[in-house]
């Protein structure tokens, strides 16, 4: 009986995969990037500190050592921003514009509580295609009292007196959580003072860019008080 | 002249080739309170004559913000100028969001124009009632413009509008060849000068009827504050623009 060679081979298919028969499910392409990197603010009477690394990376691949993750959006407030870079910049932009309307319309800037709530429904509005965006916003409130709002991707948020967001968020949240408010510390000393608490950050910062790769290059620092806003650059490790 | 056969709308042409409706829009910009600008290769300063419509009232402010590096003046009616003041405010940030940086002043001048053009070719709308005085610093350098409700625009120097805007013309017509090279407290000095020279026998320049805005080239639009106004108009009659011709 003659059989075709293709149905002969149908019998003899491996089930094992070798050479000849694996095939690649090639990768979809994705709109998302994650730019990774991180950003915190801590909160005091008086003041707030925000900072962020300034390195951009893709993959395993570093795009800039001196991308900025911090923009100050009124004189008060200042949005930080881990996740993806392009999504940081048109989310920036449309909140730069709307706050200037606000400005025109109202006569007076807008308070960090309202920037906070503007935020959220910006995050929301675009519940069913991302920002890919990991924010903190920083402000003071209408006392002069430093507070930290921290969002998920689409605009739930929560006042907090400090925050952290990207990819050193885990190794630097628990440091945080150690210094500022003396959990799982035998010695309870809470820092008081700005320097203290810029020490902190600082070491924070360091904690992260050694074990995770997305960190490095430079920390860059903003102090908002109700004098100004102070901006400082530490350099960290560029490996 | 038999206006009222050529008056009722703007689609109507007198003989004279006139449209009528026009030129009263144009009345109603000079009945409206001094204001005046001024520019030096640096510096833009505008000023203007706040009206109090009775003792119980605030004083109507004349100049606005458009943007950081843009501001206006308005005389004629002030609620055609809020209609006008939004659109560039918006046209300008819409500009910021696309381009990343200022719009241009003279386009944004135009873009005014063009809108008060089409109000004055139609049966059903009429022109706005107001004039600007649009000061606005860009790549292209420092400018003065004029808009009209008739769409026309011009940029000058330095201009006048409003109810005895005459006086402080000539003012500037004397004086305008020093303003090139002028600081900037020359500048507010010779505004002030200007406006004191359209102001009522009885009336007197203080700080709550008059309005200073300046805009620099590394200066955002402020208006001087309550102090700085005092201090200015207590500088007036010392000031001799004589000697600013003596330095040079």
């Amino acid at each position: 009986m003659y059989i075709p060679m293709n149905e002969m081979l149908k019998h003899f298919k491996q089930d094992v995969p070798t050479m000849a028969n694996i095939t690649h499910k090639s990768e979809q392409w994705s709109p998302y990037h994650d730019n990774s990197g991180t950003v915190l603010a801590v909160g005091i009477p008086g003041a707030v500190i925000v900072a962020g690394d300034t390195r951009l990376s893709n993959g395993y691949n570093i795009m800039s050592r001196d991308a900025t993750k911090l923009s100050q959006l009124t004189d008060k407030c200042v949005l930080a921003t881990a996740g993806q870079y392009a999504d940081f910049i048109a989310l920036r932009k449309f909140l730069q514009q709307r706050l200037q309307l606000y400005e025109f319309q109202n006569e007076v800037q807008a308070s960090t509580e309202t920037v906070a709530h503007l935020l959220s429904r910006e995050l929301y509005s675009r519940r069913f295609f991302p920002y890919y965006t990991f924010n903190l916003l920083a402000g003071l409130d209408e006392n002069n009292h430093g507070f930290v709002y921290g969002y998920d991707a689409i605009g739930s948020y929560d006042k907090m007196t400090y925050g952290v967001q990207g990819s050193g968020q885990e190794l630097v949240v628990a440091v945080l959580d150690n210094q500022l408010k003396g959990y799982n510390k035998i010695n309870k000393t809470i820092p008081q003072t700005r320097e203290e608490i810029l020490d902190i950050i600082l070491d924070c910062f360091s904690c992260a860019a050694e074990r995770d790769i997305h960190t490095g290059d430079n920390v860059e620092i903003l102090i908002i008080t109700s004098a100004g806003t102070e901006r400082l650059i530490k350099p960290l490790r560029k490996d | 002249m038999l206006k009222h056969l050529y008056d009722t709308d703007c689609v109507t042409w007198s003989p004279q080739g006139k449209l009528f409706q026009v030129e009263y829009a144009m009345e109603a910009v000079k009945q409206g309170s001094i204001c005046l600008g001024l520019k030096s290769n640096e510096n833009v300063v505008l000023c203007s004559l706040k009206r109090q419509p009775s003792e119980l009232a605030g004083y109507q402010e004349k100049q606005f913000k458009i943007d950081d590096h843009m501001a206006i003046a308005i005389a004629g009616l002030t609620a055609d100028a809020r209609v006008l003041c939004k659109y560039m405010r918006t046209e300008c940030l819409e500009y910021k969001y696309t381009y990343e940086s200022h719009h241009p002043v003279g386009r944004l001048v135009y873009k005014v124009a063009e809108k008060s053009q089409h109000k004055t070719q139609s049966g059903a709308k009429r022109p706005y009632g107001v004039g600007l005085l649009v000061a606005g610093i860009d790549p292209n350098g420092v400018h003065l413009f004029e808009t009209c409700p008739s769409g026309n625009y011009y940029e000058y120097k330095c201009q006048a509008i409003g109810s005895r805007s005459q006086a402080a013309r000539t003012y500037f017509e004397s004086w305008f060849h020093l303003f090139e090279k002028s600081t900037l407290e020359q500048l507010i000095l010779h505004g002030l000068s200007a406006i004191k020279k359209a102001i009522m026998e009885d009336e007197e320049l203080n700080e709550k009827n008059v309005e200073v805005g300046i805009l620099g080239k590394n200066q955002k639009f402020t208006h001087l504050n309550a102090q700085e106004l005092r201090d200015y108009i207590a500088k007036l009659d010392a000031f001799n623009p004589n000697s600013q011709i003596q330095q040079e």
